[in-house]
């Protein structure tokens, strides 16, 4: 032993080491082995999710503001929640989400399935194309919001120029973002066209997975590409885009930066999403309690329709 | 040999730290005294920054500046404040906290160190005190120093109203001569004639004016014409009695006459205007008057294209009540969750000398000390300078209660219902507004 050079010796001694080591952690059940992995993770989740969760169904049935912390708390029950639901200006905003989300998604998830069975076609430079159409989602929603601002600008803004050009109105006689009327579709249109090429790529997914044997086997039965659309792609493809559609609406039903860069939420309240109102009332009136309650409230509609949305999903899974 | 080069290195760093050796290190840095100053990022800023130079020199203690945009500047330093941060130890915080600060224990009270020091209220302009310094308001409980004072005023395109055809034209349409407003009918009048009209080949338009909806735009815009038509916030006698004051015959009337100047003269797409937009539109030659703060005037007068000779500056005209403006302005505060108290002290004390406030208002800044607005000189050291005084003298400012934010969101959602949204009436957007200021009060626990 004496005589073993210096990396001998330290190759020596982990031999050594580890079989004690293997047998210590050979002695754990896998239970706790499981428990010993996900331990870290349940904590991390425990603090930075169930706990503010937690704390947010707490605050809300209080009149607590984060800015006067030294005011007594007191226990308000179900009241800001009775307020809220019967405010006729949340209501509004819950409708101007509404449209929001409907629309943006119906458009996103027809383009998207449009644009991702064209590029499916393999045609030539699909690749580019792809990566052309790919780009808006790769934008911040801050630089979409800003930029849009400017291409909506009556005076110099591209969009007005281009409408300006197919109608024949002069480019200054609309304003998308300070008119009631359009507005809302301003929004809409930004939307669109930043995430359609997401709904895209989930669809294109859908698409590549149909196996080429199906079609070959409907050919042989001479049945029409209309008939092998409607039978065989859109039924394969629904649960990508039924997949599409849940995370654009949820995405869409929090929706805040880039409406917020595009209009503030106006003109007037037009375009106040619930996201807007919501912090409003969190970071701008310091309302803790009651946007706390807003918060549990939007939380409640938004988890309660996708758990519905997903037992659909399910269904058209397993048929 | 490499540990003769690593000891090198290290004494050689040690000597350089020691001596303050590096960009942008003063010798109060090397002391390790600095101090943060928080406020927004524009213009009278960098002056401060210039000013605050003389500061370091005399004390020995750096300075640091965190400067915020407009339109992020309350939610930034409001969170700030809020959340007990140490990052600004002193803050030239807008008039409206004032009131939430104190309460919340944000701001350190100054009364014993004014006393201490000998910095009397009594040197600075009466409305600046009350606007930027008191709460309760009219109560000699000081939590600043009246540090910028500002107000809204209006600019004009001098070089237009000179032009022979111009003045022709308006005679004939008018049966006057062009020239500065004197009342809010005046003015309207003057916007509806650039509206649309062809300067030097140029389609020009009216007026640019206070629309923004996400802040306090639209609410520091309109409050001028509703002064004027003789809005008050409460019943004098009778604090926290809304009825009938915010929503007079006349207070309504100043609401769609604001509307009126909104739909027939502002440039297309301002739905959403503050400050910088108006700055843009003035200085892109497109509009013929425009509403700012008094702030932006020395940059305005600079400006190479609409500046000097070509601009003029004007106090808010009066309306059938009244005349008066919006106070805008800020007093520097010491913020109670700095570790730096006694050197944000010094600062202030540094800050309230005759000649510092002599300088600021030279370097840019609006001193509120009467020791400078009083002198003889003062109304011809400025081209805007006796508009300045003139409107420091009839200023109003909106609340200062600490539920403010919630009482300026309720006008500015009311008031933009109604002048840019077209949805329902003034009468219906200002009873709407002291319905939404009673169940604020009310849950403030105000009784009235």
């Amino acid at each position: 032993m004496n005589e073993l050079s210096a990396s001998s010796r330290i190759t020596y001694r982990a031999v050594m080491v580890r079989p004690s080591v293997a047998h210590r952690i050979r002695g754990l059940s896998d239970r706790t082995l499981a428990w010993l992995f996900i331990t870290p993770t349940i904590v991390l989740l425990l603090a930075i999710n169930i706990f503010p969760l937690l704390w947010t169904i707490y605050l809300s049935f209080t009149n607590y503001r984060a800015n006067r912390a030294n005011v007594p708390t007191i226990w308000l029950g179900a009241d800001w929640y009775q307020s809220i639901l019967t405010d006729p200006d949340i209501w509004a905003a819950m409708q101007v989400t509404a449209h929001f989300v409907i629309w943006t998604v119906v458009i996103e998830t027809v383009l998207g399935f449009g644009l991702a069975y064209l590029i499916d076609k393999k045609f030539r430079g699909h690749g580019i194309w792809t990566t052309i159409i790919l780009l808006p989602m790769m934008l911040s929603p801050a630089v979409v919001g800003n930029f849009w601002t400017f291409l909506y600008q009556p005076q110099i803004g591209l969009f007005n120029y281009v409408v300006a050009f197919f109608t024949g109105r002069a480019a200054s006689s609309f304003q998308m973002l300070g008119d009631v009327t359009l507005s809302p579709w301003a929004i809409v249109i930004v939307d669109a066209w930043m995430w359609t090429p997401y709904v895209m790529l989930i669809c294109l997914a859908g698409l590549r997975s149909i196996p080429d044997y199906i079609y070959e086997a409907a050919e042989v039965d001479r049945a029409s590409k209309w008939r092998q659309f409607w039978s065989i792609t859109l039924p394969m493809a629904l649960p990508f885009i039924m997949l599409a559609v849940l995370f654009r609406g949820i995405e869409n039903f929090k929706m805040f930066d880039m409406v917020n860069l595009l209009t503030g939420g106006g003109p007037g309240s037009t375009t106040e999403v619930a996201s807007i109102t919501l912090k409003r009332a969190a970071f701008e009136s310091w309302r803790t309690g009651y946007s706390s309650a807003f918060a549990i409230i939007l939380f409640v509609t938004v988890f309660g329709l996708a758990n519905i949305y997903v037992k659909a999903l399910n269904k058209v899974k397993s048929r | 040999m490499k540990r003769t080069t690593k000891t090198l290195v290290v004494a050689c760093g040690a000597v350089a730290a020691a001596f303050g050796v590096g960009a942008g290190t003063t010798p109060a840095q090397a002391q390790g005294k600095t101090i943060t100053l928080c406020w927004a990022a524009w213009d009278p800023a960098n002056a401060l920054v210039e000013l605050s130079k003389d500061f370091t020199a005399k004390s020995g203690i750096g300075m640091k500046f965190e400067f915020v945009p407009w339109t992020n500047y309350a939610d930034r330093f409001l969170n700030e404040l809020n959340s007990h941060g140490s990052l600004c130890d002193l803050i030239i915080g807008d008039s409206q906290w004032i009131g939430g600060a104190a309460e919340n224990g944000q701001y350190v009270k100054l009364n014993d160190f004014f006393k201490k020091e000998g910095i009397s209220m009594d040197d600075y302009m009466p409305a600046t005190v009350v606007g930027y310094s008191e709460w309760p308001k009219n109560t000699p409980n000081y939590w600043a120093l009246p540090a910028m004072g500002d107000a809204v005023g209006w600019t004009y395109r001098k070089d237009w109203f000179a032009r022979p055809d111009v003045q022709k034209d308006f005679k004939a349409k008018y049966g006057r001569e062009i020239g500065v407003p004197k009342t809010l009918d005046e003015l309207k009048d003057i916007a509806q004639f650039f509206q649309g009209r062809e300067i030097d080949g140029k389609k020009v338009y009216g007026a640019s004016i206070y629309t923004e909806r996400g802040s306090e735009g639209i609410t520091m815009g309109v409050s001028n014409y509703l002064y004027d038509y003789g809005f008050k916030y409460d019943d004098p006698k009778k604090p926290y009695a809304m009825d009938g004051f915010v929503n007079s015959a006349n207070a309504v009337k100043g609401l769609e006459a604001y509307k009126e100047l909104y739909k027939c003269c502002t440039p297309p797409g301002a739905s959403n205007s503050y400050m910088s937009e108006g700055l843009d539109a003035f200085k892109s030659g497109q509009v013929a008057l425009q509403m700012n703060f008094f702030a932006f005037f020395p940059g305005l007068y600079k400006d190479p294209n609409v500046g000097g000779d070509k601009i003029g500056f004007f106090v808010n005209p009066a309306g059938p009540a009244a005349q008066a403006t919006q106070l805008g302005g800020q007093g520097i505060s010491v913020v109670s969750y700095s570790k730096n108290q006694p050197e944000a002290l010094q600062y202030i004390k540094w800050f309230s000398g005759g000649d510092v406030q002599k300088k600021w208002w030279a370097l840019g800044g609006y001193s509120c000390a009467k020791s400078v607005l009083n002198d003889p000189s003062f109304p011809s050291s400025a081209p805007f300078a006796k508009e300045f005084l003139q409107s420091m003298g009839m200023v109003v400012d909106f609340w200062a209660e600490p539920s403010y934010a919630q009482l300026l969101q309720a006008e500015q959602k009311r008031v933009h219902d109604y002048v840019v949204a077209d949805k329902g009436t003034a009468q219906e957007a200002l009873d709407g507004l002291v319905k939404d200021w009673k169940a604020i009060f009310k849950e403030e626990g105000k009784k009235f």
